[in-house]
């Protein structure tokens, strides 16, 4: 008998994971020195996903081309930055008045299990009217947070009788052809976010 | 007790519009502006956020809250490592002498765990805080929408946004 082998097996196991696990949070690492309104994307991030909306309709990244798109990570179960930050992107969207309606705020869940699109129709509507949820299997959820860098991670913790997910909070500016344009940071004021906005709007049109 | 008469009056008064600036204050405390957002049927959880000023050189903790509105009741921070945002349960908040303990998204927040309804925007939600020091205090919470940043009525904003990135920036 081998008393020895449970003990490698159980430390190889936890080696790997804490190496996953790294390099999870590696991925998740935000760019350094990055000015407030709004971060330089020069890492490849974003692609092309296929979800479903909050109505049960299948939704592809392609129906947002031809105009901006503010895209959060989150969950209808988080009970304080998820609402903070889309009640962020609802404050942006009014700033830029007309402007705004050439954005589409758009939430894609990294809770699938719980955020089904009924569950995501009676809390979209909360913060915006236009807001549209995502959701999709684990796997298709596992793909787009992959794409856009976002690490997330369920926390059960003894004393809930659920659990809850450890995210990173960033909100990504799509532009109309689909390509990341700006990240902002949990944190980022409204003001700043829709000045933000309004300048890659001007870019864009001089060019 | 009085200023709970008037607070309460207050509301009656003012029950149409949700602007109505609150406090609480016993003899020790002034509790300001406690506020939580509006929930969809599907989330069982809501934070309430407000300030907690000590009046004179005595520091307190606040080391429990309990509401007939939630199944359970803790006192909760948030961390950011990484741009990862964790939540979890702490002991106490700790308000100084002359000082105050800020409660705002992003940091400190008492959280109801297993709401029984959902959390409407103009309701309130009655709480019972209770300071190692003063007690348990009475407070009434009012419910903002769902997406709102700070209370309505409060003067200061909740986030500062600072170039560096912090986030909240009110929970150290
Ligand atoms: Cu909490």
């Amino acid at each position: 008998m081998n008393r020895k082998l449970p003990i490698i097996v159980v430390t190889f196991v936890v080696v790997v994971f804490a190496f996953g696990a790294w390099l999870n949070l590696r991925v998740a690492e935000p760019p350094e020195n990055t000015p407030v309104g709004g971060m330089v994307v020069n890492v490849n991030i974003g692609g092309p996903f296929d979800l479903i909306d909050h109505t049960g309709a299948r939704m592809k990244d392609e129906s947002l081309r031809g105009k901006y798109a503010l895209i959060y990570f989150g969950y209808t179960f988080c009970p304080d930055v998820c609402p903070t930050e889309l009640g962020e992107i609802a404050v942006a969207l009014d700033e830029l008045g007309e402007a705004g309606e050439q954005v589409t705020p758009v939430m894609i869940t990294i809770d699938p299990e719980r955020d089904t699109p009924e569950v995501l129709a009676e809390y979209v509507p909360l913060f915006h009217d236009r807001l549209v949820g995502l959701t999709g299997t684990d796997a298709e959820i596992k793909d787009v947070a992959e794409k856009y860098r976002v690490f997330y991670r369920r926390f059960e913790d003894p004393s809930f009788t659920f659990y809850l997910m450890d995210h990173t909070s960033f909100v990504y500016l799509i532009d109309p052809k689909g390509a990341v344009a700006s990240m902002f940071r949990y944190g980022t004021l409204p003001e700043d976010m829709a000045d933000a906005i309004r300048q890659h709007m001007r870019a864009r049109a001089d060019s | 007790m009085i200023s709970r008469f008037v607070c309460v009056f207050l509301s009656l008064l003012f029950l149409s519009s949700p602007v109505w600036a609150h406090e609480e204050k016993s003899e020790h405390l002034t509790i300001s502006h406690p506020w939580s957002r509006a929930t969809a049927p599907s989330q069982k959880v809501g934070a309430v956020f407000m300030t907690i000023k000590t009046n004179g050189n005595r520091s307190d903790r606040l080391i429990g809250a309990q509401s007939p509105d939630a199944e359970t009741v803790q006192i909760h921070n948030h961390t950011m490592d990484n741009g990862v945002m964790r939540m979890r349960r702490v002991d106490a908040v700790t308000i100084p002498a002359d000082g105050e303990a800020v409660l705002a998204p992003g940091g400190f927040h008492i959280m109801l765990i297993g709401l029984k309804a959902p959390l409407f925007e103009e309701t309130v939600i009655p709480l019972t805080l209770v300071f190692e020091k003063a007690g348990k205090v009475e407070i009434e919470a009012v419910v903002e929408a769902a997406g709102a940043r700070q209370a309505t009525g409060a003067t200061k904003p909740m986030m500062d946004g600072k170039p560096d990135g912090q986030h909240g920036g009110h929970n150290r």
